[in-house]
């Protein structure tokens, strides 16, 4: 446990000291390719809280990650363009402001992933995985085909949206933004994961005979999680769109899925920490490997294969040893 | 739209479940059999349809074309069975998706580098080339309905072997209780070696045969593969019979679903939007239908394992 | 006495042509232990599932504390007040002792659906937690994970988590299944005095046991109860040692 509290001060600190070395040497490419990182790490953080912690095996939380995206995309486009998103039957107007655009975000996420959830969790096994996984390709296709928003060739925003005091064209300023909101989302993780709701959310994944027997529903616990699990994964969409001020249907993509899924078991499923560290490998392996060569996919599929047959735990399960029981 | 049209994108949608059939089967028996998802069968429709344009390429024969796709995708198959799947078996569904996964990515980056990023050709022969003259004065393309006949009787053959061949009965034995037949003697290595194989070989010839009337690209296989995907949950993972029919049902919902709903819009929509909308919906429709499926049979219509 | 806390009556299931359970009827009064015997395969185990929950009958009742239980789910019969331990032990394998106790008093308070205040740091769950370890004597293991307990370790665990729900009755599922001389005889000794907290419905194939701590037997044979009365009367009842020929012999 003591070395898992280390690593994870060790990536907080390397994720803050990192991004503050590049701004001094004025490497504004190496905060940007931070910044990735740690919008990658939420996305992981949020599959992870379903996927590690619930035992729910989610091949479509992509339809979380695009949903934020998009939420970001209509309501910056409008702002841009000046024209309304709805005059009927109440109007609603675009917006640049991030926190705006983020509680709506975490709204709508929140309420997709109760949808999807209540759908979803009749079903178990190989099911849950295909149900999950038909969702975010419906939403694939639905966007693809929505041309008011540019359909498959994306949308682009000219503009970083803004937040209150700072400017968000700079790189080291969004930078601190997606950074903090990292913090407070593994703080948010780390206090469910201690919880009564953590317990007894890991109770139901293990044994499901037992959570009932000490009186509580397995279904009701599974659909929270998963709306936790949903509007953390959207909220990084709307960062990841941010990010790159475009958004576009791939966000729904299975592959975007899979990706998501390939943070949080290269990091160590189950710890709350463990896509961050999962995001970070990811982003370094795609810096270098992707650097030498051009199929660096091969590479990041022979890691990712080693991992699940001989590294089971990833990298914390590596370097900590045995995942212990809390406390 | 026209009755003439109409039975000609049926007979399209069926020839758009019976290549989903072929895809599917493999992957139902492979989960039946072993308890095992298996997301990369998408590249081994991949590769049967590279083998199949290289081969053409080389000797012009296109009977020599598909019988390499079979052929090469079954090696394939073997090798990966050999070298990663049996790892796999007594691993979680995560893990096996996980790793699964990991092979698509080494799988499809490899045929890029061999074969490069851009799409193969792969033409029909002249021998099937053209159009046949049907009942009710219905002209359709010879190759397709090829296609047709050559997924019916992989069905038939199929179905002969699960009921009526020791392998068959060893199959069958093997999807409900894995450890019984180990201990009656089979064995179970080369059974599941084989059934693997068998499953590859069924999707690489799909890939070949699809791929003369499409592109052969990298990546061709993963939108299948979960169309597949879907069929096996509607049909029941498991069973044949239930991929068999949940392929018809995708193939025909798709098919028509993107030749009539744009027309229904069209009756009280505008075109554009109309087009749109029906478009839209149309590529939804089989994920409405599975969602639908599932919703008053979890394990499919007809699955009970 | 009063009515009985447990009230079974008629209750019949049937898998295609085989009928598991042919219309059993029994009760549970408060104070006693009632065991329940039969050969293998007579339907122990459906039984204990068509009353704890999961199992829903093809006919008869339920009745529990004087409510028509035969509709809820095991979850809400268990928050009723049904206490269950499992023929295989069913507990949260990652979690330590201590955490599968905490659980079982989370379970009883019912707040499960809060997300801020550390659970493994609440007096009063750990209050209960640490009283149900003590009554079984893990109090020295609180702090092992599940997974590295002995087979007896965990039974005790299993019972332990069971008392945290001050539950009203206890169903319990062969309890003494895989454990050796010492630890059936801390068991029996900690079941008599159970019994007084609240009755117990046992089924049990430990013959020993059975005949030093119940105070009713009743015997399940092929899907029917054949004989129910006290320790005396079935063990002179000529039908139940038909019943049991070339079963283990009875001392």
């Amino acid at each position: 446990m003591r070395k898992e509290t280390i690593l994870n001060a060790a990536l907080l600190f390397g994720l803050l000291a990192f991004p503050l070395w590049a701004w001094v040497a004025d490497e504004p490419f190496l905060i940007t390719l931070t910044t990735r990182a740690i919008v990658f790490a939420i996305a992981g953080v949020g599959l992870n809280f379903a996927l590690g912690f619930g035992g729910l095996v989610s091949l479509g939380h992509a339809a979380f990650f695009g949903l934020g995206g998009y939420v970001m995309g209509v309501l910056a486009f409008h702002a841009q363009t000046y024209t309304s998103v709805m005059d009927w039957p109440f109007v609603i107007s675009g917006t640049k402001s991030m926190p705006i655009i983020w509680l709506v975000t975490l709204i709508l996420s929140a309420i997709l992933a109760v949808g999807i959830g209540a759908l979803s969790l009749r079903t178990s096994g190989v099911y849950f995985i295909m149900i999950t996984l038909a969702f975010a390709q419906m939403l694939f296709y639905f966007t693809i085909s929505w041309s008011t928003y540019g359909g498959e060739d994306g949308l682009s925003i000219y503009v970083r949206n803004g937040f209150p005091g700072l400017n968000t064209m700079d790189p080291i300023q969004f930078y601190a933004i997606c950074y903090v909101i990292l913090l407070m989302v593994l703080a948010f993780v780390f206090a469910l994961s201690r919880s009564s709701f953590g317990l007894a959310l890991g109770a139901s994944r293990q044994n499901e005979d037992r959570i009932q027997a000490v009186g509580q529903v397995p279904f009701r616990l599974y659909l929270t999680a998963f709306a936790i699990s949903g509007a953390i994964t959207g909220l990084s969409g709307a960062l990841f769109a941010d990010l790159n001020r475009f958004v576009s249907p791939t966000m729904f993509s299975w592959q975007t899925s899979g990706e998501i899924m390939v943070f949080v078991i290269l990091g160590g499923v189950g710890r709350v920490f463990g896509p961050v560290a999962g995001a970070v490998l990811f982003i370094v392996l795609e810096h270098t490997l992707g650097g030498l060569s051009e199929f660096w996919h091969i590479y990041l599929g022979a890691i990712l294969l080693g991992v699940v047959l001989f590294a089971r735990g990833g990298l914390y399960g590596m370097i900590t040893g045995r995942e212990v029981a809390h406390e | 739209m026209s009755l003439l049209l109409f039975i000609e994108q049926t007979l399209n949608g069926l020839q758009f479940g019976v290549m989903l059939f072929l895809m599917a089967a493999g992957l139902t028996l492979v989960f039946g059999v072993m308890g095992l998802i298996n997301l990369a069968h998408g590249s081994l429709y991949m590769i049967g349809a590279f083998a199949a344009a290289a081969v053409a390429g080389a000797t012009g024969s296109f009977l020599l074309a598909l019988v390499a796709s079979f052929v090469c995708a079954a090696f394939a198959g073997v090798l990966i069975e050999f070298f990663v799947i049996r790892r796999l078996y007594d691993r979680d569904h995560l893990d096996q998706v996980l790793a699964t996964f990991a092979l698509i990515l080494i799988l499809s980056e490899a045929t890029r580098w061999v074969f490069g990023s851009f799409p193969l050709f792969l033409d029909k022969p002249d021998w099937l080339s053209g159009t046949v003259m049907l009942p009710f004065g219905i002209e359709y393309s010879l190759y397709r309905l090829a296609i047709i006949v050559v997924g019916l009787v992989v069905a038939a053959g199929l179905f002969w072997m699960i009921s009526k061949t020791r392998i068959g009965i060893r199959i069958r034995a093997g999807e409900n209780d894995r450890e019984m037949i180990g201990a009656l003697g089979v064995n179970i290595s080369l059974l599941y070696t084989f059934v693997f194989a068998l499953g590859a070989a069924l999707a690489g010839l799909a890939g070949a045969l699809v791929g003369a009337i499409q592109s052969v690209q990298v990546g061709m296989g993963e939108p299948v593969l979960i169309l597949a995907f879907v069929v096996i949950v509607i049909g029941g993972i498991g069973s044949i019979k239930g991929a068999l029919i949940g392929a018809i049902l995708v193939g025909l919902t798709d098919t028509l679903g993107r030749s009539l709903l744009p027309s229904f819009f069209g009756l009280f929509l505008e075109p554009s939007s109309a087009m749109s909308l029906g478009a839209s919906l149309s590529s939804m429709s089989i994920y409405l239908l599975m969602i639908g499926v599932l919703l008053f049979r979890p394990k499919g219509l007809f699955g009970g394992v | 006495m009063s009515d009985p806390i447990l009230d079974i009556s008629g209750i019949s299931k049937s898998f295609g042509a085989l009928k598991v359970s042919n219309n059993i009827s029994l009760d549970l009064r408060s104070g006693e232990i009632h065991a329940l015997i039969g050969p293998n395969g007579a339907g122990k185990s459906t039984l204990i599932k068509q009353i704890a929950g999961g199992l829903p009958p093809d006919s008869g009742t339920v009745y529990f504390d004087g409510q028509d239980i035969t509709a809820l789910s095991t979850a809400a019969r268990a928050r009723l007040g049904m206490g269950r331990t499992f023929q295989i032990s069913s507990l949260a394998q990652e979690y330590t002792v201590l955490q599968n106790a905490v659980l079982g008093a989370l379970g009883n308070r019912g707040d499960v659906f809060r997300f801020f205040r550390p659970v493994m740091k609440d007096p009063d769950l750990l209050a209960t937690a640490n009283e149900a370890l003590e009554l079984v004597g893990l109090e020295d293991f609180k702090s092992f994970v599940t997974s590295e307990l002995s087979h007896g370790q965990r039974r005790q665990l299993e019972v332990a988590v069971a008392l945290t729900l001050s539950p009203k009755v206890f169903l319990m599922d062969e309890p003494m299944a895989g454990l050796g001389a010492e630890g059936s005889h801390r068991l029996m000794g900690f079941l008599g005095e159970l019994k007084q907290k609240a009755p117990i419905l046992l089924v049990e194939h430990d013959m020993d046991a059975v005949f030093t701590l119940a105070d009713r037997i009743s015997v399940l044979v092929y899907g029917e109860i054949i004989a129910s009365g006290s320790v005396d009367e079935i063990r002179g009842n000529p039908i139940v040692r038909t019943a049991y020929l070339g079963e283990e012999a009875e001392t």
